[in-house]
């Protein structure tokens, strides 16, 4: 029964009113936003082109290197899990499609599609292991990265001679297969295909978390599991689907970097799980589980491409470069810290 | 003869039959399982090695698995089928403190010597003089070329990364060119520190330094290579100081339009590509095939007729050029992998 007044007129006393302002500190985005906002009026201010489309250009290119699998580690993250092999797995689907296309002389497009299905496999073998043995997801997940590193050099070094795969764009269809996942576009300023991609999955996965079911067992299960199994959420499944979704996207971003390239180095990818993390919780995503969001990772990515780009953009040494990214990346998950403590606070 | 005696001997001689069938085919599958197995042909071969006393040698790099190593590796294993003897090679990726535990490890097997590279020869000092207590000889390769007698090596085998560097900055100069970059893709690696100042010694003009991501990511270290031309626009000589970030300063110059004169250092099939097709204008090639291959070579002349080499001096295996002029012939070597 909603008492009716001039002012507002479908306000039901019951509900206390949270003003719009309050609403939007609330969000997981925002300490990220501000972050952000930050991040892009420093370098703006110590560097000349920075804010042009010609740095718009590289410090996206470099988000997407990042964002495009910072989003589904997220999502792994909100459900609770971590995947540390999800660097190293760019570099092994990246293998895979080269030696497809280069030994045996595969058509691209299947080769693409055997990859990503690698990349289901993989990811299933994870979540099997962890939901299995019950074992933390940190430690199955570094096990397979261990793995995939010693393939990947292993392997190649034993089919090529060398720790390379080269000549990808010998393979028939990679023009098309080029121009769609590897190409640049608006010449002079070449932004990377990759880029609308990653804009791509972050409003898929923004859809999923917040307007479907599964969205929601992704929360369930990251918060509470065994409170979401009483409930019926099926948590073996959406644990495992979110593993082979991460593992899947790291397969697409390493068919893509080899589409660029037209190559692809044994190391590919070593060293970007981090990254990946770090942009997640950068983004709002807490390192517990239940609570994130894919925009604010994103945004979080874009933090980090902006870092890395700014620096060579400003002129500083870039001997200092892991300093500044340090310095920036404390900077920002404290700021994200400080705002959430005064939306909580502030919910009157 | 009776049927009960008839049957007893029948008995005694099926029964002898069966169990002389068990006792001697036990016999016969037990001894021809034995033999087959690995664990008795492994100790057979263990002993015609002693009796032969096969040399062998450990080499350890600083390498990361990367394109340059790998042809290092090459050499190695090549020196070791062509002399008779067994080596072994790992790499610390960088890691000076794993070298020395890698080394630790490889003196535990006694080796009659050990190769290693010394990016970084204080860590791996310690390592090296229990090695040489233990009578290993040691001979250094790559990098290290100013403490190999410190460490107690016989010889260097490698290229004075300061000559190189110095060789590669007058070429650039020789083009004319006024603002040289320099892309680093390891950081507090020494030998790459002495081609910089072996490089700014000879350019006459204005030097600048880019510490990019590295070769486990060439994508990313493109894009920083090109942030810095778009950056500064007065930059036109790009010297790079491994093969993939050759290749990386050639995709990043073609992006942003740039007729940056590029060199580079050791060489990849894809180099050589683009010497031919005037992208990079030269390698400087300091031959690592040899720097895997001469200290096996050098070991075992030691070991066998205590022969010593370079007479006290190291043995340089470059600078050796690679540019338009020579780059066909090469290329063919490189892509077996062992230029």
């Amino acid at each position: 029964m909603a008492i009716e007044s001039a002012r507002h007129p479908t306000r039901d006393e019951r509900v206390a009113y949270v003003g719009l302002l309050a609403r939007l500190f609330q969000r997981p985005e925002i300490g990220s936003l501000v972050g952000v906002v930050a991040v892009f009026v420093l370098f703006t201010s110590t560097a000349t082109g920075f804010a042009e489309l010609d740095g718009f250009a590289r410090w996206t290119d470099e988000a997407s290197n990042i964002g495009i699998m910072a989003v589904p580690v997220a999502l792994l993250m909100i459900g609770g899990e971590f995947d540390l092999s999800a660097g190293v797995m760019t570099g092994s689907a990246g293998l895979l499609l080269g030696y497809l296309v280069t030994h045996p002389d595969w058509n691209i497009w299947p080769a693409i599609l055997v990859v990503l299905l690698f990349g289901m496999l993989v990811g299933l073998i994870n979540g099997v292991l962890v939901m299995k043995t019950r074992l933390p997801s940190f430690i199955v997940t570094l096990g397979t990265f261990f793995s995939l590193e010693g393939l990947n050099l292993g392997l190649t070094s034993h089919v090529t001679g060398t720790v390379y795969i080269s000549d990808v764009d010998a393979a028939h269809g990679y023009g098309l297969a080029r121009t769609i996942l590897g190409s640049s576009f608006w010449s002079p300023y070449d932004f990377q295909t990759r880029v609308i991609w990653w804009v791509g999955i972050t409003l898929v996965a923004t859809w999923v978390l917040m307007r479907t079911r599964f969205g929601n067992w992704i929360f369930a299960v990251g918060g509470d599991a065994t409170a979401a199994r009483n409930v019926g959420v099926p948590v073996l499944r959406t644990k495992i689907a979110l593993f082979m979704t991460t593992s899947t996207m790291a397969a697409l971003l390493g068919i893509m970097i080899t589409m660029q390239l037209r190559s692809i180095q044994a190391g590919q990818g070593i060293g970007r799980e981090f990254e990946f993390i770090i942009a997640a919780v950068v983004g709002g995503c807490l390192l517990t589980g239940g609570y994130g969001s894919a925009i604010g990772t994103s945004i979080g990515a874009l933090i980090m491409g902006m870092a890395t780009i700014g620096i060579p953009f400003s002129g500083w040494n870039s001997n200092y470069r892991s300093l500044f990214l340090g310095i920036i990346l404390l900077l920002a998950v404290l700021l994200n810290a400080a705002i959430r403590q005064q939306a909580v606070r502030s919910r009157r | 003869m009776s049927e009960r005696d008839e049957l007893k001997i029948l008995e005694e001689a099926e029964g002898l039959s069966r169990r002389d069938l068990i006792v001697k085919g036990g016999i016969v599958t037990a001894g021809a399982s034995l033999l087959g197995s690995p664990a008795v042909a492994a100790a057979a071969v263990k002993r015609s090695a002693r009796a032969d006393k096969k040399l062998s040698y450990a080499v350890i790099t600083h390498g990361a698995g990367d394109v340059f190593w790998a042809v290092v590796k090459k050499g190695v294993a090549k020196a070791a089928s062509d002399l008779g003897v067994s080596t072994t090679y790992s790499e610390s990726f960088n890691k000076p403190d794993k070298q020395a535990q890698l080394i630790d490890t490889a003196v535990a097997r006694k080796p009659n010597g050990i190769a290693v590279s010394a990016p970084n020869a204080s860590a791996i000092k310690d390592s090296l003089r229990r090695a040489e207590k233990a009578g290993i000889i040691v001979i250094t390769l790559n990098s290290g070329v100013d403490q190999f007698k410190q460490l107690g090596a016989l010889t260097h085998v490698g290229q004075t990364e300061n000559i190189a560097g110095a060789g590669a900055g007058q070429r650039l100069a020789a083009t004319g060119a006024k603002h040289l970059l320099v892309i680093f893709h390891e950081a507090a690696n020494i030998g790459l520190e002495q081609r910089f100042a072996g490089a700014k010694s000879t350019f006459k003009g204005k030097v600048s330094r880019i510490l990019v991501k590295g070769v486990t990511d060439v994508a990313t270290s493109t894009n920083e290579i090109r942030t810095k031309l778009q950056a500064d626009k007065s930059i036109d000589a790009i010297l790079a100081l491994n093969p993939q970030m050759g290749i990386a300063a050639r995709d990043a110059a073609k992006g942003v339009k740039s007729k940056a004169k590029i060199g580079t250092f050791d060489l990849s099939s894809d180099v050589i590509k683009a010497i031919q097709r005037g992208q990079v204008l030269f390698a400087v090639d300091q031959q690592q095939y040899e720097q895997g291959y001469l200290p096996i070579v050098f070991m075992y002349l030691y070991n066998t007729n205590l022969n010593t080499v370079g007479g006290g001096k190291p043995v340089l295996t470059g600078p050796g050029f690679v540019d338009k002029s020579n780059a066909a012939k090469v290329s063919a070597l490189a892509k077996k992998g062992t230029r």
